[in-house]
């Protein structure tokens, strides 16, 4: 469903110009959830951005369903990728009802019928009726984290790119987005591709586990693999050890 | 180890609102000693303005009271603003849980570091600088000198909060309120900064209040933990304990979270109880 092949994605142009994904395959099928960990700026963001085309992958391939993404790409790629966003407070507009939200990308994409589309998609995050006319002050966290769910959801997509969705919620409400994303994927068949730098929220989702530094994707494992504790990276297994809580041994003497 | 930094007893903390008053914070009593303390639970539970209410910083017509909140030999309940400030960095500081909209934006990041510096020792600024580019460097800050050059809108998530952290550092307080310190930092970092703080409780015998969601590293960073619901601190416990604790609220937030090795088709969410608004255990 994901396949990329040797892409690289830049940022700026001339000397100031910077390489932030470096050569990365990876393939995803359809159906599956795929995770991405890796330290700050190490790019995991900026592959998802190329997956969904907001950015223009600079070299390689990028492939969705088959179809090979080049700079432009047609409306109805760019509905088959959504993206969710790293923090629920900042990604949605404070100005907006929910239902401005939602139907914003409807009037976009010329889909019509807001009235049936925007009442459905709430209904599938597990939203009632009466948040539909709220704004995003008067939603909790959870709530907010759910509309962009929603949001990305109603344009039908096959995949659904997810960056961090919960690293900005406690864990009561961690617990059911994690669970509503199970079940999006169980009855909807998407495919997911999920950042995140907490391994046992990685590892609940997805089966399979890229881990990223500098710009490259450095080795892909399993979440069982994980459990077990055999991943060979030293980046991995400082992650794994910080998964555990905190261990001051795990510091070099400096 | 034994003696008591900060005492709180009955902190009460209420916003007035449309439909009646909100008590963000109710009758919270603890003892802060040269520690870690954490405090956790949901989002809501009052954890932040707990903080804010030890630093004078719950602003009208926000409302404090207290039956005794006691930092030394000073009597926190009957402070005016005037005497926070001064005590505000110097004494207790406390790292916010939005680091960005707590930095000035018009100067460099260096700049305020070094300024701190100056405003609790007499420096001058020379020191004050290569103080500063010290203290980037303690928290782990690659190219300090890069860095200190750079505004607040120019580094990211993970280098505001180690920004704001080697800040609050710099003045050297008795006691620091982090709030969420580390939620923006990748794990090898996280690790890190835990560590700096953690020398400075043992080296020089703060008290550190860590605010956090993440319960698996408080219970494995701090001595003792709160356990905060609705404004009420419904269980205290040694942090190494917390796997065992017993009010409801406290297991069902540790059922709720997904565990490397063990996955479940459905993660358990918490069910409340009204029970839970009265009393603790
Ligand atoms: N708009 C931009 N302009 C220039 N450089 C950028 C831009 N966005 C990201 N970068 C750089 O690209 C690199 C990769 O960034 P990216 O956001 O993909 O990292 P990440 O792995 O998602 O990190 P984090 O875990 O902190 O979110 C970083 O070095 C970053 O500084
Ligand atoms: N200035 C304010 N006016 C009115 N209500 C407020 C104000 N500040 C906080 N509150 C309310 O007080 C309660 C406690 O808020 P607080 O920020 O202390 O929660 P928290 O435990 O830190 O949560 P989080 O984990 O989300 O940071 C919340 O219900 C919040 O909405
Ligand atoms: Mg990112
Ligand atoms: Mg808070």
């Amino acid at each position: 469903m994901i396949v990329l092949e040797h892409a690289s994605v830049y940022y700026g142009a001339g000397s100031k110009r910077v390489a932030a994904v470096r050569d990365v395959s990876l393939r995803v099928a359809e159906g599956e959830a795929f995770g991405l960990v890796g330290e700050s700026g190490s790019g995991k963001s900026t592959v998802l951005r190329a997956i969904a085309g907001l950015i223009p992958h600079a070299q390689g391939v990028v492939r969705l369903a088959g179809l090979d993404m080049g700079a432009r790409r047609p409306t109805a790629s760019r509905r088959m990728a959504q993206m969710v966003f790293q923090d629920p407070y900042g990604s949605l507009h404070p100005n907006q009802t929910v239902d401005q939200t939602l139907s914003m990308p409807i009037a976009i994409h010329k889909l019509g019928d807001a009235d049936r589309r925007v009442p459905a998609a709430l209904a599938e995050v597990g939203l009632g009726r009466e948040h539909r006319f709220r704004y995003p002050h008067q939603l909790s966290g959870g709530q907010r984290q759910r509309v962009a769910i929603a949001r990305a959801l109603i344009l039908q997509p096959r995949i659904l790119l997810l960056d961090e969705p919960t690293s900005a919620l406690d864990v009561s409400v961690q617990a059911e987005i994690l669970n509503l994303l199970t079940r999006l994927r169980r009855e909807l068949g998407l495919t997911m591709l999920m950042v995140s730098h907490d391994l046992a929220v990685i590892a609940h989702l997805c089966e399979r586990i890229g881990v990223m530094s500098g710009g490259e994707l450095l080795e892909t494992t399993t979440a069982d693999a994980l459990a077990a504790g055999a991943v060979s990276h030293p980046y991995t297994q400082a992650l794994l050890r910080s998964n555990q809580g905190f261990d001051a041994s795990s510091i070099t003497a400096a | 180890m034994t003696d008591t930094l900060l005492s709180v007893r009955n902190l009460r903390v209420v916003y007035p609102g449309d439909d009646g008053d909100f008590h963000a914070v109710r009758d919270v009593s603890f003892t802060l000693g040269r520690e870690r303390l954490g405090i956790v639970g949901e989002s809501g539970s009052g954890k932040s303005t707990t903080g804010r209410a030890i630093m004078g910083l719950v602003a009208p017509p926000g409302r404090i009271t207290a039956d005794e909140m006691r930092l030394g030999d000073l009597d926190l309940t009957r402070m005016n603003e005037a005497g926070f400030r001064k005590l505000r960095g110097k004494r207790i500081a406390m790292v916010l849980q939005d680091p960005k909209y707590s930095l000035d934006p018009v100067m460099t990041v260096g700049d305020q570091i070094a300024e701190t510096h100056r405003q609790h020792v007499n420096a001058g600024r020379k020191a004050a600088r290569l103080a500063a580019l010290e203290m980037l460097e303690a928290v782990q800050i690659r190219d300090p000198e890069r860095v200190y050059g750079l505004y607040p809108h120019q580094v990211s998530g993970g280098m505001g909060q180690r920004v704001m952290i080697a800040m609050m550092l710099i003045a050297g307080p008795d006691i620091l309120i982090a709030d969420e310190p580390t939620s923006a930092l990748d794990v090898t970092v996280q690790t890190q900064v835990l560590a700096i703080m953690d020398n400075l409780v043992r080296s020089r015998g703060m008290g550190l209040i860590l605010v956090s969601h993440n319960l698996h590293l408080v219970s494995s960073f701090c001595d003792r933990v709160l356990v905060m619901y609705a404004g009420r601190v419904v269980e205290t416990c040694a942090a190494g304990d917390l796997a065992n604790a017993r009010h409801p609220y406290t297991r069902g937030l540790l059922a709720a979270l997904p565990e490397l090795g063990h996955r479940r088709a459905e993660l358990p969410q918490l069910q409340r109880d009204p029970a839970w608004l009265e009393g603790s255990l």
